[in-house]
């Protein structure tokens, strides 16, 4: 059994080659040059900052090999008294936001996967909000009002329900989960409630775990609604702390260009690439994991419902 | 679609039946209702201050009325030109990299080593996952004049060193080609789905005809995936004036200011940005770019409509 599928692999393989002419081998030649230009452009500048964060001394040489290793740009980020902190509320923000955020967004999808008057007009609610929004100010005064600055919960409630999110969640349920599934639990004296907890969710694992990370990158990844609604610095979560030291220092470390103060720029150049680092790695860890996810969340996605 | 009603329910339903039927889902879409209105649909509402004369100390209703008085300063605003071409000339410029994702995805799709494609692949989504603070500052690091990663490339081919950042006419290829870079690879996915969803027949018969890849990929793939091409297009366009400006307020700088400021960064930079905020003048700002793109939105799509009958509603 195994010998024949390896031997209409081969075949099809040697086939696969055999129709290619003379312009295709040309094309495919040229593809694979850009391709390789184009995996070298992505990849080289994220090995060079890992790279400068440990290269004691001068400038790191374009081969990427530092001449020396040194920790210090690691230790003085540790240092710095906000670090911890930042990251702690960074940690804190995310995990609280994406578990708020799923169950709005489960709710909210499971509700109007379903046909009913007042469902159609809540999705109306729904996408007209993807079109046309308050702004910035409008949104700013909102959460004034509401008594919400300088609380998580400023920026944690709004981006609690992602429209597209939902949208994506939505069409899973009306296409992935059998009707059949749902006569049969009512049949049998289901709830809707318990329908939803004990059938479905077990049922839809991929699309929440792809929605989660939704979530939960947007919300490690996002300085703005922190940096206009947050007004103490030990509440800021890690990207803002990450503003402050990379961007905003960045200018002012241009105009003060003196000579005597190399040493002290080398090791902020150091700091920086060490920040930039430890605030990417949680995401570059849990990338291996989740990039098949977020293919296939695209592709639900991308099926209209 | 399946319907979600009972067989044998076609008959509207009184109410107690409806509710007994239906009042779970009311229940279940109580709290995202109450998030949409009270975070979406207030601000809306909110959105009267820019006709008034509103000072954040009072509520919006007690404001007496300004009528048009702030869009007409906005207009007269002497950087109001400035402003508004640098909005279309970021937009524009990102537009013409829109189809760079179609283009990889075709790159992917007809190359025959499985594993190199894969690893390419792989490897473009990476970027996606890093941060805008993050991707700014690897700008800003590479853009260095005495030790970023540009200059010590330009160095090897003998180009003195050129302080990007400081330069007016590199902020929108800084701004674009970061962009790309960080959101090619993800952007192209869509496509490689529309891709592999083209019948493999219409590939086979194109190859007994004798047609080579770049003849399938102009009479097979582009037709077939024009559709998918042309709604992510039309969305594209909606926000023509909405500029990421998280990513704006980042790279801008005093010396680049002349060419960065777009107007979210504007209405941002008088209002919360500001040490005397302009509260109404700044809605006004942002309600204006609002209503251009609402109107973007539907005539792009009445014209994708006519021309290739694709449209998103």
């Amino acid at each position: 059994m195994d010998a024949t599928k390896k031997l209409v692999q081969k075949k099809h393989k040697e086939n696969k080659f055999l129709w290619y002419g003379k312009s295709d081998w040309a094309f495919i030649i040229v593809d694979m040059i850009i391709l390789a230009i184009f995996f070298v452009v992505i990849i080289y500048p994220l090995l060079y900052v890992l790279m400068s964060s440990v290269s004691a001394g001068n400038v790191l040489s374009l081969s990427l090999i530092p001449k020396k290793i040194s920790w210090d740009g690691y230790t003085s980020v540790f240092a710095y008294p906000f670090t911890w902190g930042s990251i702690g509320n960074a940690v804190l923000y995310t995990a609280v936001g994406t578990a708020l955020a799923m169950i709005v967004t489960i709710l909210c999808a499971y509700g109007l996967a379903q046909d009913f008057p007042f469902g159609k007009f809540c999705m109306t609610l729904c996408l007209i909000t993807m079109y046309f929004g308050g702004g910035l100010i409008p949104t700013y005064i909102c959460i004034k009002n509401m008594g919400l600055l300088n609380s998580m919960w400023a920026f944690l409630l709004p981006s609690a329900l992602s429209i597209y999110n939902m949208t994506v969640m939505r069409t899973y349920f009306r296409t992935q989960i059998p009707q059949e599934l749902h006569e049969s639990a009512q049949i049998d004296g289901c709830g809707e409630w318990r329908y939803l907890v004990q059938m479905v969710l077990p049922l839809s694992g991929a699309v929440l775990a792809v929605i989660a990370l939704y979530y939960g990158v947007a919300r490690w990844n996002s300085y703005f609604d922190s940096m206009i609604y947050l007004q103490d610095k030990d509440k800021l979560p890690l990207q803002n702390i990450m503003r402050e030291l990379l961007i905003v220092g960045n200018i002012e470390n241009m105009t003060s260009d003196m000579e005597a103060e190399a040493i002290a720029q080398q090791r902020a150049e150091l700091l920086k690439y060490s920040l930039i680092v430890i605030s990417s790695v949680p995401m570059m860890i849990i990338y291996p994991f989740v990039q098949k996810f977020f293919v296939k969340g695209v592709m639900v996605g991308s099926v209209k419902g | 679609m399946t319907a979600r009603t009972l067989p044998g329910n076609k008959k509207p339903l009184n109410w107690k039946k409806h509710l007994a039927r239906y009042g779970a889902f009311y229940l279940m879409l109580i709290i995202p209702m109450a998030i949409l209105i009270i975070f979406k649909y207030y601000p809306m509402y909110g959105i009267q201050i820019a006709f008034k004369n509103y000072r954040i100390t009072q509520p919006m209703e007690q404001a007496s009325w300004a009528g048009l008085k702030y869009f007409e300063k906005f207009f007269t605003y002497r950087k109001f030109g400035q402003i508004v071409w640098n909005t279309l000339a970021i937009n524009l410029y990102s537009l013409a990299t829109f189809p760079l994702s179609l283009i990889l995805a075709l790159m992917l799709t007809h190359l025959p080593f499985r594993r190199f494609v894969k690893a390419v692949q792989n490897a473009s989504y990476i970027p996606h996952f890093i941060s805008i603070v993050v991707l700014c500052s690897m700008v800003l690091q590479f853009t260095n004049p005495r030790n970023g990663l540009f200059n010590i490339i330009l160095g090897v081919f003998g180009v003195e060193p050129i302080n990007f950042m400081a330069q007016k006419e590199y902020f929108y290829s800084l701004y674009v080609w970061s962009g790309v870079w960080q959101q090619l690879g993800y952007n192209s996915i869509i496509y490689i789905a529309a891709l592999a969803g083209v019948s493999p027949e219409l590939h086979e018969a194109a190859i007994v005809d004798g047609a080579g890849i770049v003849k399938r990929i102009w009479h097979v793939d582009i037709p077939s995936i024009l559709p998918t091409f042309m709604i992510l297009l039309i969305m594209r366009c909606g926000s023509l004036l909405s500029v990421g400006f998280e990513k704006v307020i980042l790279l801008q700088n005093s010396l680049n200011k002349e060419v960065s400021e777009v107007i979210a960064s504007y209405s941002y930079n008088i209002s919360l940005n500001s040490g005397s905020p302009q509260f109404a003048y700044s809605s006004a700002v942002g309600l204006f770019t609002s209503l251009i793109n609402v109107i973007m939105l539907v005539s792009v799509n009445w014209l994708s409509k006519k021309l290739t009958s694709n449209s998103i509603w």
